[in-house]
């Protein structure tokens, strides 16, 4: 009984001095929005597009952040440049549904779509938080600074014929009889 | 039957399958590339593979592919097996060395049987780190893009495109690692089914590019069964929709009507659907202007319904492209008596007749998979590959099908594809083929008689009384045809299943006379026979079933002022008849109401023009020449995305300018009660509510889905129009919604599937979940309901023309022989030809099919080309009593003298059977179209 009494006591006198101790500990709050808040560089904030070492638009449109997307926040549709790459027509990124879970930065094949650490993004207005491919594409490349998906890829473009990409042999030439 | 024992189970299979085939339609998941249930085994790609033992303490086994082992009773294999597993994973480890990393760039993607199949096998891991083979890629017309380097040489492309489709442009060139699968020289595709390579290739060699254009990847499509519009055959396709266009057109699995494939027209002619100048809000114009002001849907009906009420008479014209609720609803609106079914007379007296022999002749009309088990043909005087392709391509099969008898006599299994050619060499069932021109399956024909239409049905009149003595005989027959006759009927004769197929293409009642006196000669012979007559248009068999006036009839009224009011159900009058009787009539009816889906000429002319749906956006059911009633269901709901947009299934338009001209509230009408009352209304028709199960239908309680479960951006695709998104719009009238909050699977059997999709099958071998077996029937029966059966003679009513001047004998046989045809100096006699693209009124609105269209010619025969002393490509001017016109020339030398034959599509104003001048074009003074 008296034991309990004690360890009681002690307890509540412990606790006393936690509290009063983070008194003198550094603030975690900041003044915000005086002060910046610091987002650690992976921050799952606002999503942005990013674009090649080259300036290219990096999205090919091929639809899988939209079929990743848990709330199915994401339309685009596939338009086609004049030197034969896809590109979205349309990148629409309905804000005010994004949970900022990521999945669509993994789902991207071509390091194209990407969040940022940014989070200030609050409207008046619902409708506002509608972000099209102007609002959304940046300049940069982002995390994947040297990527250039049509480096790798098949298809042939403008600039980079068959068997120019990474690890391609030249085209066959289907009317020799060599073996 | 045989019993199997998979993985330490035992099953009972198929005994005549081999192991593939067997474990695939027992719902096994075996990954393979080069078979195909429609073309059999090679044994190529060694994907397959499984174990099998040789008996019960048999622990080592032996790897065998499965597409190439019979079926054994007491058989013990397996799938999941170590090894066996490790050999697949290795395969396709192999074929994928030389894969580029395309597939977010790549069409397939999404669909593609390889993606699948490499999930399915576990290869995940690229090891191989040398270089790729690349190829060139070449242009192969509007309807196909190619993309060599995606290729893994299963050989499927060729296999289907040259011995399945008989094409001979697509061919495989190279050897060892260089194969490539092209054209000898660049250029479009020559095969009517060259879009079946989009569904055929296992990968994205051969992508669809009218899709390209405007992509989507197929989980993000809405989906709906519907039935082809672009002919009367009814196959069964998957329209896509997404953002309010339809992005393609899928083949929809059907065991008994198109199987696995589709027509080009029908898979690439849906672009009329998105034309940005559709008509999609109600317009009035006013008498002598020509712009046209938009109204709301309540104004319009209003507007409609006090100029009808202060008509004396309402005359309709129905359409054969519009569905049978939508025409029974015109019907209703304007009265039996005022009722024109949209067809001209001469088409209308041969759509008769068909219906007619239908019943009487004896002989059923099979589905296309019975026509594929016919063993000698007759064409009179149709050109299947152009005027119904699909059934062109099933007559196709049917000739080839004597490989798998040779094969059988043999103990080959019919699914060993290559032994049975080998075997076959090439040899055919006899097929006939009477034609004024050359036709496309020519090469296959024991015999091509070249015939004007007249010496057609002679023919035909002769072949009958060949079978049978008291059919009619042809007076003054020349040898030549005396003796073709004979011949033909001998080989019907000797056949089991004899099969005639004619059709209205050359509007020749006599012809079809013809054909009708062979079927009833064949059936009095006991024959199991068949009779398949080819009708122009996706409902022109329904048509004809509800009854009505020709469409002259209807002008002539008008004209007359025996009338003065005139409703037009989606029917171009402008594409039927010359300028002239159709001016006259419009211009002599105080209102004209148009219901289209197309800015028609026609509709440019309406006072009141009201949007109607299309196939897109409506429900409905049409009858395809078989006789076969099938429903066609909405694929997406036109508000949703485009607000503005006051587009209405035609039936509800009708049923609602009906209330309103009769003072009543315009209630919205159900499609289940609109079936039901034109089957109450035409007892021919009775059957048709159960084309389709009923908006009640529901598996495990649940509505069906139209979009597959992945479908993306719900939140996001209406969000620029309005941040709040509006709940998926309901549909009352059919047992799908509009998302994907319903059922799609495949455990469940139904005949009502959208699109096909099983866990782990994104491609259309997805397919194979939804089969009884492999190639079969779909497990919960294959959709639609026969309404034209030998013996039924009931009719809604007798109309009096076109049965007046028919004289026929006692036992049924029609005795009007016409006289040979005698070619006229200075005088030719036109005949229209039925044209895959460019022949048929709404496809040609697409992009595509205009593209594949090329240009029309006129053809002659080589002698009258040397005697008019033109040659090929020389233009001609050719005039008839309605019109004239300048065509290059074609020479045909198979074309009888006497005859110029003009592609259907180029004039409405020709009709077979005008007489026609041909003279060189003056350099002055000449019209153009």
């Amino acid at each position: 009984m008296r034991l309990s009494l004690f360890s009681a006591i002690g307890s509540q006198l412990r606790t006393l001095g936690i509290v009063f101790a983070h008194a003198f500990r550094r603030r975690e709050t900041v003044c915000y929005p005086e002060e910046d808040v610091y987002l650690p560089p992976r921050y799952r904030g606002r999503i942005v597009l990013t674009r090649d070492p080259d300036g290219e638009e990096r999205c090919v449109a091929c639809n899988l952040c939209a079929v990743a997307c848990p709330v199915d926040c994401i339309a685009l549709e596939k338009a086609e440049a004049q030197d034969g790459r896809w590109y979205p027509g349309f990148f629409r990124i309905n804000f005010s549904r994004c949970i900022y879970c990521g999945l669509c930065e993994e789902a991207c094949p071509t390091s194209a779509i990407q969040l940022t650490p940014d989070f200030e993004m609050s409207e008046y207005r619902r409708q506002e938080l509608v972000y099209e491919k102007h609002d959304l594409l940046i300049d940069g490349p982002g995390k994947d600074p040297e990527y250039r998906f049509y480096a790798v890829a098949g298809l042939a473009i403008a600039g980079k014929d068959k068997g120019q990409a990474k690890d391609e042999k030249a085209p066959v030439d289907v009317r020799t009889l060599m073996p | 039957m045989a019993t199997i024992h998979v993985d330490g189970r035992a099953y009972e299979v198929v005994g005549s399958h081999n192991l593939l085939q067997a474990c695939l339609s027992l719902g096994l998941d075996v990954p393979y590339f080069c078979w195909h249930p429609a073309m059999g085994s090679v044994g190529a790609c060694r994907q397959c593979a499984v174990k099998q033992y040789k008996d019960e303490d048999d622990t080592q086994g032996m790897l065998v592919m499965s597409c190439m082992a019979p079926v054994e009773e007491a058989m013990r294999v397996s799938i999941d097996d170590e090894e066996a597993y490790e050999f697949r994973r290795s395969v396709i480890e192999w074929l994928m060395a030389n894969h580029p990393h395309d597939c977010p760039v790549c069409e397939e993607g999404g669909h593609c049987h390889l993606q699948d199949m490499t999930v399915m096998t576990g290869h995940a891991r690229r090891r191989y780190r040398f270089r790729k083979r690349t190829h060139r890629n070449q242009d192969l017309g509007p309807f196909i893009a190619h993309e060599m380097n995606r290729c893994i040489t299963c050989y499927r492309c060729v296999r289907f495109y040259r011995d399945y489709a008989g094409g001979e442009d697509l061919g495989a060139f190279g050897s060892n690692d260089n194969v490539y699968f092209g054209r000898y020289r660049e250029g479009a595709l020559e095969s009517a089914f060259s879009g079946n390579l989009t569904e055929v290739c296992p990968t994205g060699v051969f992508t669809d590019r009218t899709h390209s254009d405007h992509y989507v990847r197929k989980w993000d499509l809405q989906f709906a069964p519907s039935i082809c519009h672009q002919c009367a055959v009814g196959c069964n396709t998957s329209p896509g929709e997404r953002y309010g266009d339809i992005r393609r057109i899928e083949n929809r699995y059907h065991g008994e009507v198109n199987g696995y494939f589709l027509c080009d027209r029908g898979r690439f002619g849906h672009g009329y659907v998105n034309r940005d100048d559709r008509p999609r809000r109600p317009e009035w114009r006013n008498v002598g202007e020509a712009s046209a002001t938009p109204l709301e849907v309540d104004a319009a009906l209003d507007r409609g319904a006090d100029a009808l009420r202060r008509a004396r008479r309402i005359i309709g014209i129905g359409s054969p492209r519009a569905s049978l609720e939508s025409n029974h609803q015109l019907r209703e609106l304007v009265g039996e008596a005022n009722f024109s079914s949209g067809v001209v007379a001469a088409e209308q007296a041969c759509l008769s007749r068909m219906a007619r022999l239908a019943r009487e002749s004896g002989l059923p009309a099979p589905s296309l998979r019975e026509v594929e088990a016919h063993d000698a043909i007759l064409v009179l005087g149709e050109d299947p590959l152009q005027s119904a392709a699909r059934l062109g391509l099933a007559l196709r099969r049917a000739v080839l099908a004597r490989g798998e008898v040779l094969a059988e006599a043999r103990d080959i299994p019919a699914w060993n594809a290559e032994a049975v050619m080998t075997l076959a060499q090439g040899a055919r069932h006899p097929l006939f083929i009477a034609y004024p021109a050359a036709t496309g399956l020519d090469s296959l024909a024991e015999h091509h008689l070249a015939l004007a239409e007249e010496n057609i049905a002679r023919l035909g009149f002769a072949v009958a009384h060949a079978i049978d003595d008291r059919a009619p005989a042809v007076d003054d027959l020349d040898e030549s045809t005396r003796e073709a006759a004979r011949r033909i009927a001998e080989a019907l004769l000797d056949a089991q299943r004899p099969l005639v197929v004619s059709g209205g293409s050359l509007a020749s009642p006599a012809i079809l006379d013809a054909a009708g006196n062979i079927a009833r000669a064949l059936a009095g012979r006991r024959r199991r026979g068949g009779l398949t007559l080819v009708r122009r248009e996706a409902n022109s068999t329904g048509v004809e079933l509800l009854g009505g006036h020709p469409l002259e009839w209807a002008l002539d009224e008008l004209s007359r002022g025996a009338a003065d009011a005139l409703v037009v159900l989606e029917n171009d009058l402008y594409q039927r008849l010359p300028r002239a009787p159709v001016d006259r009539a419009l211009e002599a009816s105080a209102l004209v109401v148009v219901l289209d889906h197309q800015r028609t000429p026609t509709w440019q002319r309406a006072h009141l023009g009201l949007p109607a749906a299309s196939f897109a956006e409506a429900s409905g059911t049409l009858v395809s020449l078989e006789g076969r009633a099938q429903r066609f269901f909405a694929v997406h709901e036109p508000r949703y995305h485009r607000p503005e947009s006051r587009i209405h299934s035609s039936w509800r338009w009708l049923h609602a300018l009906e209330a309103t001209l009769e003072h009543r509230q315009a209630s919205d009408v159900g499609l289940e009660t609109v079936i039901r009352a034109c089957a109450d209304r035409h007892p021919a028709l009775a059957a048709i509510i159960d084309a389709a199960p009923g908006n009640d239908y529901r598996i495990e309680g649940l509505e069906l889905a139209r979009a597959p479960h992945r479908y993306s951006g719900r939140t996001a695709m209406r969000a620029h129009l309005d941040v709040s998104e509006p709940r998926p719009p309901s549909d009352a009238d059919t047992p799908f919604v509009f998302s994907m909050e319903g059922y799609s699977g495949s455990d469940r059997p139904r005949s009502l599937v959208a699109f096909a999709w099983a866990p782990g099958w994104n491609s259309p071998q997805a397919w194979n979940k939804f089969t009884d077996e492999v190639g079969g029937h779909l497990r919960g029966g294959d959709p639609g309901v026969r309404v034209l059966e030998p013996g039924s003679r009931e009719r809604s009513h007798e109309r009096s023309h076109g049965r007046s001047h028919e004289r026929s004998s006692e036992s049924g046989y029609a005795t009007e022989v016409p006289a040979a045809f005698a070619a006229r100096d200075g005088e030719w006699r036109v005949v229209i030809l039925p044209r895959l693209f460019g022949g048929e009124e709404t496809s040609s609105l697409s992009a595509a099919i205009a593209a594949r269209a090329g240009a029309s010619t006129l053809t002659l025969a080589a002698d009258d080309a040397r005697r008019l002393g033109v040659t090929e490509g020389d233009s001609l001017s050719l005039e008839t009593a309605d019109t004239r016109r300048n065509l290059p020339l074609r020479v045909d030398p198979l074309l009888p003298p006497g005859l110029v034959a003009v592609p259907a599509g180029v004039d409405p104003a020709l009709a077979s059977g005008d007489s026609a001048r041909l003279a060189l074009p003056d350099s002055m003074g000449v019209e153009t179209p």
